[in-house]
């Protein structure tokens, strides 16, 4: 069976490193004035010769998101489900050798939530657990996604990664995308990261878009965890991925997030740092790649950052997240699986928003789309 | 002299058609939506929630020329289509359908056949059905044939502001069909709009071209005015295009031939 690792296994890491750092600005250039870029330009323009060009990359990007997208931002929230885990990641707070209060949302306590993130406005909601698949396992999620399906328009998923049949149910369910991130592409790196647990599966995890894609979800989000490794490389392979998804599952539609290690309850830091310019340049570089795919700005990133990405490519965004299982209104003071930077209401990002001249969309999918499928 | 698009049982006589999405804000639709005097909008039905009667969107578009044309953008099969259109007759109290079902959402290029399914068994189910479909001449006489009371065939992907591309099957199309040929998406700029009507189009559909604009009013007036044109030349009949220049003194009169 043909899946990405195929395609995977056909590059490596070392020499496209090599690649991307002996890029030229002359290089740059000539992708520049191309209409089409594909994944060999990409690697031009997320190399370190492309920071000179990152205005025009700017604006390209703008035009891009607006001609596809409008002059609009769509607004989710993640709802922390469970903190329990069976991994050992090191750079998660969430950790199974981290010792913490561990919690899993009773049904009381779900609609407690949902009631809170109801009056926020929300009407697409991003549930999360851990990985514990006897306490959080697709039961759980599937009795979850029944307790609030009528509280909501669009339902995603950020948990372990499931079997195909396990995504089927959920889909059934009324699941509308799931969200899982290779964290690194780096084999060897990914290991040491994680170091125990089903996790530790390199190759179960990299193929789990293929098992979606199969199952036929409506929306795939990826990205990779920027801090374990050369955060270049590591969105290369993640255009990659992207491509081949579009290809072979293509009435999915794609999203990718761009997580950046922040300081947690874990022991390691940042290995590779990646600067507000080196993610205002892999934005954009990833909407001159394609310019349907949705791009996620959660709030790991600051005021300052968020209130001027609006404009670069983003096509949605969290706000007044929560990342501890019960921390809208059940127990506030739960430990968070990363610290949030952004910390405003989702009324003063709405202004914000707003202000900027962009459409908050509360609503882009009709729940009753997935019942009949 | 009047000129009265018919569509099933409704009259228009703008041949302007419009979209609610990508606007910066509900204010802005509405105030481009009436400049252009359009008098059929296009709305998702995912994008509004019709459980709430505050909805930002719908209440924008109250106004009494405004008629809804709810569509079912984010469907991928005929069985989603068909469901979505009666969720939105029930929500917003029209037969009337734009019926989308672009299963590849990446150019929203419609399936040819789930879309003839869904049409058939929709018109069936007493349905005025607007298809949104590619520029291909049998399956809009198939559609015809099922009882879509127009067709709307794409002159670019949507949202991709390139024109007419498919002109030579928009003729064709144009040529053969008994009922309103509405041309959707891929209208960029008002000549492309006025292009389209001078072909001989009933109607046109404009949404991104409008939305996207620096000035979505402005825009709005200049589509307008550009289908307006279009259609009055294509009445008056175009001069014949000539490869060569045609001399109004000839040079072999001479020859009394």
């Amino acid at each position: 069976m043909t899946t990405f690792k195929n395609t995977f296994e056909k590059y490596d890491w070392d020499i496209l490193e090599n690649e991307i750092y002996s890029i030229t600005e002359n290089d740059v250039r000539d992708v520049l004035l191309k209409d089409k870029i594909d994944l060999q330009d990409f690697k031009k323009l997320i190399s370190p010769a492309a920071k000179p060009f990152l205005e025009e990359m700017a604006q390209r990007s703008h035009q891009l998101t607006k001609k596809r997208f409008g002059n609009t931002m769509q607004m989710f929230i993640p709802m922390y489900l469970s903190n329990e885990c069976q991994n050992i990641c090191t750079y998660c707070g969430f950790s199974m050798i981290n010792k913490i209060k561990r919690k899993t949302l009773s049904d009381k306590e779900i609609i407690d939530e949902v009631n809170h993130i109801k009056k926020l406005g929300y009407n697409h909601i991003l549930l999360v657990t851990g990985e514990a698949n006897q306490k959080v396992g697709v039961s759980y999620i599937k009795h979850a996604i029944d307790l609030i399906r009528n509280h909501f328009s669009n339902i995603s998923i950020e948990v372990q990664p499931m079997d195909q049949d396990e995504y089927e149910t959920l889909i059934a369910a009324g699941l509308y995308a799931v969200l899982v991130y290779q964290e690194t592409y780096h084999k060897n790196t990914y290991k040491v990261h994680h170091p125990k647990g089903r996790k530790s599966n390199f190759d179960y995890r990299l193929d789990t878009p293929d098992r979606l894609g199969k199952a036929g979800i409506h929306k795939i989000g990826i990205g990779a965890l920027f801090g374990l490794e050369d955060w270049r490389v590591d969105s290369f392979y993640t255009a990659l991925h992207l491509k081949y998804l579009q290809k072979t599952y293509w009435k999915t539609t794609y999203s990718i997030s761009f997580p950046r290690l922040r300081p947690h309850e874990g022991d390691v830091q940042p290995k590779v740092e990646m600067t507000d310019a080196d993610l205002v340049q892999l934005i954009c570089a990833y909407r001159m790649l394609d310019q349907d795919v949705e791009l996620s700005m959660s709030t790991r990133e600051s005021e300052v950052f968020r209130n001027n990405i609006i404009k670069l490519g983003i096509t949605s965004m969290s706000a007044e997240s929560k990342t501890n299982p019960g921390g809208y209104s059940v127990e506030a003071d739960s430990l968070e699986q990363f610290e949030i930077s952004d910390k405003r209401s989702t009324n003063e990002i709405k202004n914000m928003i707003e202000r900027q001249g962009y459409q908050v969309v509360w609503k882009d999918w009709e729940k009753n789309y997935s019942e009949t499928i | 002299m009047t000129d009265i698009l018919k569509i099933a049982d409704k009259t228009f006589s703008s041949r302007l058609f419009t979209g609610t999405g990508k606007f910066s804000n509900s204010q802005v639709m509405r105030d481009a939506i009436i400049a252009s005097k359009s008098e059929l909008v296009t709305v998702a039905l995912k994008r509004v929630d019709i459980a709430d009667e505050s909805d930002d969107m719908l209440l924008h578009l109250k106004a009494n020329h405004i008629n809804l044309l709810p569509n079912t953008s984010g469907v991928r099969t005929a069985k989603e289509a068909v469901f979505a259109a009666q969720l939105a007759r029930e929500a917003l109290e029209t037969n009337w359908i734009k019926l989308e079902i672009h299963p590849d959402p990446k150019y929203l290029l419609p399936d040819p056949i789930e879309t003839l399914k869904a049409a058939e068994e929709l018109v069936k189910l007493g349905f005025i059905v607007m298809p949104y479909i590619h520029a291909d001449p049998v399956l809009c006489k198939r559609l015809e044939q099922v009882g879509a009371q127009c067709v709307m065939p794409l002159g670019a992907p949507i949202g991709s502001n390139k024109g007419l591309k498919t002109m030579d099957f928009l003729e064709i199309i144009i040529e053969q069909s008994n009922v309103p040929v509405i041309v959707d998406a891929g209208i960029g700029a008002p000549s492309h709009a006025a292009y389209a009507m001078e072909l001989g189009a009933d109607a046109v559909l404009v949404n991104t071209a409008i939305a996207v604009s620096q000035n979505p009013i402005q825009m709005g007036i200049a589509f307008k005015k550009a289908v307006q044109a279009g259609r009055m030349a294509y009445k008056a009949k175009l001069a014949p295009a000539k490869k060569q220049a045609e001399a109004s003194s000839p040079l072999t009169s001479f020859l009394n031939l």
